[in-house]
């Protein structure tokens, strides 16, 4: 065990002399409170260790130890519904043990090593087994089934595996490996944070991820193992959009990050989510969540920490073969975390002073989602998405985090205040945005939804570009000097952007939409496009199409509940027909 | 402490005893562990229908009002502190008020105000002037959180802090950090500056182990009136809302002259709707804010064409928006409105807009509030 002095402290950095043994990441523990660090630079005898708590009261001199471990996560059953800190801490726990304010140096075991899983193997001893192969199963929650697995870089012949009731750190198994040695099995497993965890081999998304949000299904679509970003300054709804994906997406397990934000965000998350069903399974939402929580009065050093926490215990999940979500709100705060650092690390700063490494920091944390083949004989396959907000300053995306995040992922919903202040929610622009997974999972909405899909989408974007052009017409000129023709145009975007594309995460019939919803829903407005048309080259007058009393039924169709929306929809598309013929009718009469 | 007036340091400066402290807690506070938090959710009526109807207020909020010199935001934060009330109860709130590196006369403004209103038996004031050292503004709101925290946690009390400016303290922190030869971020204030407001304001909140609140109004002055200088712009990021005052309105005399769109409390939609306020509140919310936005373009079209060339729709929304503003918005810092006042008016205003505008509102809510005429 290598032992140091401190030789200077500057906020949460701290220098440490006499550590010539010790190396690069390494955890150690600083000062008679014994605060949690990682030495993140040598040089010669002293590391520089960035300390994940509040370093108040540490002095020249006072002790350093390192642990010779690298900063690891515990992954086993009990990660499900818990919120941890930065550095994998429950905070429930701590809450009831420590009191309603986070004091330094709590030294608190990831999982509770005092609950109980019931253990079913399947696995016999006598199997030859490699890394990734099935031990056995734990049910961790009502949803789900906790694969327990071998670990990566273990191998051998299984002596002995006993089903039964087991805490994380019981043998509930031998494993013999090939040199002679005996292993013990337990649940749990460790995992250093800055390692992705390994596969077998990477395949490209094809599978779309489900959010139930339109404009984002619809128009701008994340792939299963793909990644996104979500830009947007201040109050333009980037937590809420990331609430509604944490809740709605039709994944197995959803990681949600919160870095740098709001304390009461992540009490909203963990009053809110047990409460809301998952419209798949019927259970609470809670039971496929794990939270990592690390709020923006909480020391900075967690903060850069908690991405990578929180994405390894994504990956352990996705090592089972579920479909997992990272969700990080916001990547923003985590660059600034390193930027801190860099700073009084004294290093020669790049662009607006975040240090040079944040471009390949960005993309090592994006890269690590994807659509893999798990380790392991059965070949599962898991994927893992990965989704940041971004917080640009200013909401100017020219600077360096969000151009930085734009090179590297796929899918970039662009929030707009201006949208925002005339309560256009989701305040996605949808002329900035964009998906570059689109023309890859067409193939699957043509197949799944409808063959009509590109063209509709197609049609849908069209409407709304013609409605930009022509807005600028209209402000120069005034809408009186528009053919027929154009103004039906913008009256069908209006459509589109009111009763497509903002969905009111508040209102239960419109938070979530499912994707024949969706469907249906355009199909409808742009049918009323379509016989609109037909009706204006009869002789019906715009204005007399615009105040057709079914439009306000469109209006609010959105909201109409999952399971009467078809007849519903079918009722209003007979209205238009017949609405539509009146009014020809009496134009003819009229001749 | 109440009724006391202190320095930026904590020492008495209005003449009275030292306190005979029962506790001295570390001013820097340690963090609240999100799990202990409660979730603000708690209707609070300021009497102002721009705050209490479209940005609502809640037990437990940090929100801050976005101002620019000239301005009438400390009128604007008296009001609150006068008016502030939880319904179905009388008793107002402690309020902890620190002044950072104000003027002298500012700071007066307040004190005279409120020992006019008999405030000041329930007030803490912490008072560090302009011509104070800029060091002590550093300490000067921590002071005052310490002394809310104890209030409000040890002593169950509900309690409103307002910090005015903090502007100022962002200056004092970029004087020590020039001083302390720090690498600068973006216009010379440190790196860190992030970091140490959501230090202070991430204090405010509610707690399950108790049932005291912190509830948060930090005033800052936007230089140039430019939101996206890093004060506001790193104070929006960290705050749940902001509260706009628009120096236009004010030139066209509405007082307070709060700019409803760009402003915003994220908390509202807990804090509202049946049981809260009324069940039309969320709906009639939503609408005037659309349709608000709707008249003003409409507006900006007419300057450009003339009213001629606008369709009757939007002569009508356009209507609706300058009598939004002469009746709704403006109020006057006196008069002190109840929520069912405020949320009657917007009907009376938005019935000036044809009833099939109003996609916004629940058919069944619709039917029942929409005045006959």
């Amino acid at each position: 065990m290598v032992e140091g002095r401190i030789l200077k402290v500057s906020g949460p950095l701290v220098i440490a002399e006499g550590m010539r043994e010790a190396n690069m990441f390494d955890v150690v523990r600083v000062g008679d409170d014994r605060l949690i660090g990682e030495i993140i630079e040598m040089h010669g005898d002293r590391a520089s260790i960035q300390v994940y708590e509040e370093t108040a009261g540490l002095g020249r001199g006072d002790r350093v130890v390192s642990t010779g471990a690298p900063l690891s996560v515990e992954l086993g059953p009990g990660l499900l519904k818990n919120m941890y800190d930065g550095i994998q801490r429950p905070l429930s726990t701590m809450f009831e043990k420590y009191g309603p304010n986070l004091i330094r140096g709590i030294d608190e075991p990831s999982l509770s090593r005092s609950a109980t899983w019931e253990f079913l193997p399947a696995a016999a001893p006598g199997d030859l087994l490699g890394p990734g192969d099935l031990l056995g199963y734990v049910q961790e929650t009502e949803v789900i089934r906790h694969a327990i697995l071998l670990p990566p870089g273990m191998q051998g012949r299984l002596l002995s595996i006993q089903p039964g009731t087991y805490t994380v750190t019981d043998t509930v198994g031998t494993l013999e490996r090939e040199n002679g040695d005996t292993v013990p099995l337990t649940l749990m497993q460790k995992w250093p944070v800055r390692i992705a965890r390994p596969y077998r081999e990477k395949l490209p998304p094809t599978e779309p991820m489900i959010t139930g949000q339109r404009v984002i299904d619809t128009l701008f679509p994340i792939a299963k193992g793909g990644t996104a970003c979500v830009p947007g300054p201040f109050g333009s709804g980037k937590t809420v959009v990331q609430h509604q994906l944490a809740k709605w997406s039709d994944v197995d397990i959803v990681v949600y990050i919160g870095c740098g934000e709001r304390g009461n965000e992540m009490t909203d998350v963990l009053h809110e989510f047990p409460e809301l069903t998952d419209p798949r399974t019927g259970r609470s939402i809670m039971e496929r969540t794990v939270l990592i929580a690390n709020t923006s009065d909480m020391p900075v050093a967690a903060r850069e920490a908690s991405i990578y926490t929180g994405i390894t215990i994504a990956e352990y999940f996705r090592d089972m073969g579920y479909s997992v979500a990272v969700i990080a709100d916001s990547t923003s705060r985590w660059a600034e975390a390193l930027r801190e650092m860099s700073g009084r690390l004294e290093e020669m700063p790049g662009e607006e002073g975040y240090p040079a490494y944040l471009t390949s920091r960005l993309a090592q944390f994006y890269e690590r989602a994807g659509k893999v083949v798990c380790l392991g004989a059965d070949g599962r396959i898991g994927t893992l998405s990965a989704i940041g907000a971004v917080s640009p300053q200013g909401g100017d995306i020219s600077e360096p985090v969000t151009q930085a995040t734009l090179r590297i992922v796929k899918v970039f919903w662009g929030l707009e205040s201006s949208l925002a202040y005339r309560r256009h929610f989701p305040a996605i622009n949808w002329l900035s945005s964009y998906s570059l997974y689109k023309s890859r999972l067409s193939d699957w909405y043509t197949a799944h939804i409808s063959r009509d899909w590109d063209k509709q989408i197609n049609e849908c974007n069209s409407l709304l570009q013609s409605e930009n052009e022509l807005q600028e017409i209209v402000k120069l000129v005034g809408v009186d000097a528009l053919s027929p023709t154009d103004r039906l145009v913008l009256e069908t975007a209006q459509s589109l952007r009111e009763d497509f594309l903002q969905q009111n995460a508040f209102e239960d019939g419109d938070s979530y939409s499912s994707l024949e919803k969706q469907a249906a829903l355009l199909s409808l407005i742009l049918s009323f496009y379509h016989k609109a048309q037909r009706a204006l080259d009869e002789g019906a007058s715009v204005q007399a199409i615009a105040d057709l009393p079914v439009r306000e039924k469109i209006g609010r169709a959105k909201s109409l509940p999952d399971d009467s929306y078809v007849l519903r929809y079918s009722e209003i598309g007979r209205e238009i027909d017949a609405q539509l013929a009146a009014l020809t009718a009496a134009e003819e009469e009229a001749i | 402490m109440l009724g006391r007036v202190f320095s930026g340091m904590g020492e008495p400066i209005d003449g009275g005893a030292r306190i005979i402290p029962e506790a001295t807690p570390d001013i820097n506070g340690t963090p609240i562990n999100p799990a202990a938090r409660d979730y603000p959710d708690e209707f609070i009526q300021t009497g102002i229908s721009t705050i209490d109807g479209l940005n609502t207020l809640v037990r437990g909020q940090k929100l801050p009002i976005f101002s620019g010199s000239g301005l009438p935001h400390a009128d604007l934060a008296a009001q609150i502190a006068r008016q502030a009330r939880v319904r179905e109860s009388d008793a107002g709130f402690a309020v902890v008020f620190a002044a950072i590196g104000i003027t002298f006369e500012e700071a007066d403004f307040f004190i005279s105000d409120f020992k006019k209103t008999g405030a000041i038996d329930r007030t803490v004031l912490f008072i560090n002037l302009a011509s104070d050292p800029a060091i002590e503004r550093i300490s000067t709101p921590r002071m005052a959180l310490t002394a809310a925290e104890y209030l409000a946690f040890t002593r169950n009390m509900h309690v409103l802090v307002i910090m005015t400016d903090i502007t100022n303290y962002a200056e004092a922190l970029r004087e020590v950090s020039a001083a302390r030869k720090e690498v600068p971020g973006r216009r010379g204030y440190p790196g860190y500056l992030y970091t140490d407001l959501a230090t202070m304001y991430e204090r405010a909140g509610r707690k399950v182990t108790g049932s005291g609140s912190i509830t948060m109004i930090p005033i800052l002055t936007m230089p140039e009136d430019d939101k996206t200088h890093p004060i506001p712009d790193l104070t929006g990021y960290i705050t749940e809302g902001q509260i706009i005052l628009s120096r236009d309105l004010y030139r066209k005399g509405c007082l307070p002259p709060i700019d409803v769109l760009p402003s915003l409390s994220r908390l509202k939609d807990k804090g509202i709707g049946p049981g809260r306020t009324r069940e039309d509140h969320a709906g009639t919310m939503n609408q005037l804010f659309s349709s608000y936005a709707r008249g003003k373009e409409a507006k900006e079209l007419m300057v450009v064409l003339g009213e001629a060339a606008l369709t009757p729709l939007d002569r009508l929304y356009a209507r609706f928006a300058d009598e939004f503003e002469r009746r709704y918005v403006h109020q006057g810092f006196y008069e002190n409105r109840s929520i069912e006042q405020t949320l009657d008016l917007g009907w009376e205003l938005l019935s000036i807009l044809p009833k099939s505008e109003m996609k916004r509102i629940k058919p069944d809510i619709l039917e029942k509030y929409w005045p006959k005429k």
